[in-house]
């Protein structure tokens, strides 16, 4: 569903990514782990055309980002993605982040996309928070809020950049939770995450990279209990002391 | 010595109602032309496009460097003739008024230009990559996401300069066109009453000034809230 193709990334002469490919099916959960710095997050940028890339090439369903005819806000219309810091709007209600762009992309009318946000609202557990403003909610219910105002656009692909590293201990759980359900609803997810427990949990295959290279792609199972490179190794044993 | 004579500024009210309209009606012109043309120009500054980006600094760099007098001047001198020859305008129609107003507007669209743009560079990026993320174009991202932000963050400080504004359309002296001051002025000379009548005018832009300062102080601390 989600190709990237030999994509290589530069910021003036420091190179982020080395030649970077991953492919990801339809339904399938894929955890990007590894060190700070290493890329995973500029990577999953390049899916909906945040960030761009110099080499290499990025393809959705066949279709190269590059192609003429592609035009971006449609291309990210059907690519979902929740922010390390939520990225709320602050000038509008919990209702309102999730109706604006149901009612000026995709040109639902009021009540259909008000229909569809309480629907979502619902499904994260926080109907009873519609109608207040995002400094109100706590970091995890903010970041709830968001993964709503993601699903909102019908997506049908869901990229996570680290949701839960700006969060307090005890609000990780109830953002997993949702991420968790989305997973097993059957959703394509790519999620930059330091949470392993949650990557042991749903994700069909991990990537663990260092230094802008994808150094091992491997099942969750395989990954975690017998992972082939040194730096995985390090990595993993170092989270888990 | 200098007790307000009450009936000659009673018997000149009309005259000093008319300056007040026209201080008014420049005021307001400036106000919504320099906001609708600085938000555009804001714009065109965070655009994508080099040339815009170019033309937005510059307009802003050359109307920001040039005293308003000057301004008002040049455009007495030059504007109406532009005017009178495309419109084929008789040289009797007063068209004062109108390229005040003009002036005014091309100004204070490079002050409010400043303003916005300032607001929207203060907003992080995250913001617009959570726009854009969602699919919405560069325009409405602009529209519904970041300039009701940026509005909101540089409201005290476009009040300020409305109350500026408003002082500053008493140089429309200088291509005489009879505002409130002007006016209360003219009074003065004929009436030989200048220094009460100064006075007066003082007082009238004080009140004003010093009201619309106290609802900025009332906005910001309901946005620092």
């Amino acid at each position: 569903m989600i190709a990237l193709k030999n994509v290589s990334k530069w910021y003036e002469d420091f190179q982020a990514l080395h030649d970077c490919s991953v492919a990801v099916e339809k339904g399938e959960v894929v955890i990007f782990c590894g060190p700070s710095g290493s890329g995973k997050s500029t990577l999953i940028k390049l899916i909906n055309g945040l960030e761009d890339f110099q080499k290499g090439d990025i393809l959705f369903k066949g279709k190269s980002i590059r192609d003429r005819d592609v035009r971006l806000p449609e291309w990210r219309r059907r690519i979902g993605m929740v922010f390390q810091h939520f990225e709320l709007f602050p000038h509008l209600s919990v209702l309102g982040n999730l109706t604006i762009a149901q009612q000026k992309v995709l040109k639902r009318d009021a009540a259909e996309a008000e229909h569809k946000a309480m629907a979502l609202l619902d499904r994260v557990g926080l109907r009873a928070h519609a109608g207040k403003y995002p400094s109100q909610l706590s970091g995890g219910q903010q970041q709830r809020v968001a993964i709503a105002r993601s699903l909102s656009m019908d997506p049908e692909v869901m990229l996570f950049d680290e949701p839960t590293s700006a969060l307090d201990p005890e609000m990780i759980s109830e953002v997993l939770a949702v991420m968790v359900e989305l997973a097993q609803e059957g959703m394509t997810m790519l999620c930059v995450t330091h949470e392993m427990g949650f990557a042991r949990q749903v994700a069909d295959r991990v990537v663990f990279m260092d230094a802008g290279t994808i150094v091992e792609t491997a099942g969750a199972e395989a990954f975690f209990s017998a992972p082939q490179s040194d730096r995985a190794r390090d990595f993993l044993g170092r989270l888990l002391l | 010595m200098f007790a307000l004579e009450w009936d000659t500024i009673l018997a000149a009210r009309s005259i000093i109602g008319a300056g007040i309209a026209v201080t008014l009606q420049v005021t307001l012109v400036a106000i919504v032309g320099g906001i609708a043309g600085g938000t555009v120009l804001a714009m065109l500054a965070v655009s994508g496009s080099r040339p815009l980006q170019l033309f937005s600094k510059y307009y802003v760099a050359l109307f920001r460097a040039v005293p308003l007098v000057m301004l008002l001047l040049w455009f007495f001198l030059i504007v109406p003739q532009i005017l009178r020859a495309v419109f084929g305008l008789s040289p009797s129609v007063d068209i004062r008024l109108v390229s005040a107003m003009v002036a005014f507007v091309l100004l204070e669209s490079a002050f409010f230009a400043e303003i916005i743009r300032a607001g929207i560079i203060g907003l992080s990026k995250g913001q617009f990559h959570a726009a854009a993320a969602l699919g919405m174009t560069r325009y409405q991202s602009m529209r519904y996401i970041i300039l009701p932000q940026a509005f909101r963050a540089m409201l005290p400080i476009m009040m300020t300069q409305c109350i500026v504004i408003f002082q500053d359309t008493s140089l429309v002296y200088v291509i005489s066109l009879g505002d409130f001051f002007r006016n209360t002025v003219s009074i003065g000379e004929r009436d030989g009453t200048l220094v009460p009548m100064l006075l007066l005018a003082g007082a009238v832009y004080w009140a004003i000034c010093s009201g619309l300062s106290g609802l900025v102080r009332f906005l910001q601390n309901r946005t620092a809230s």
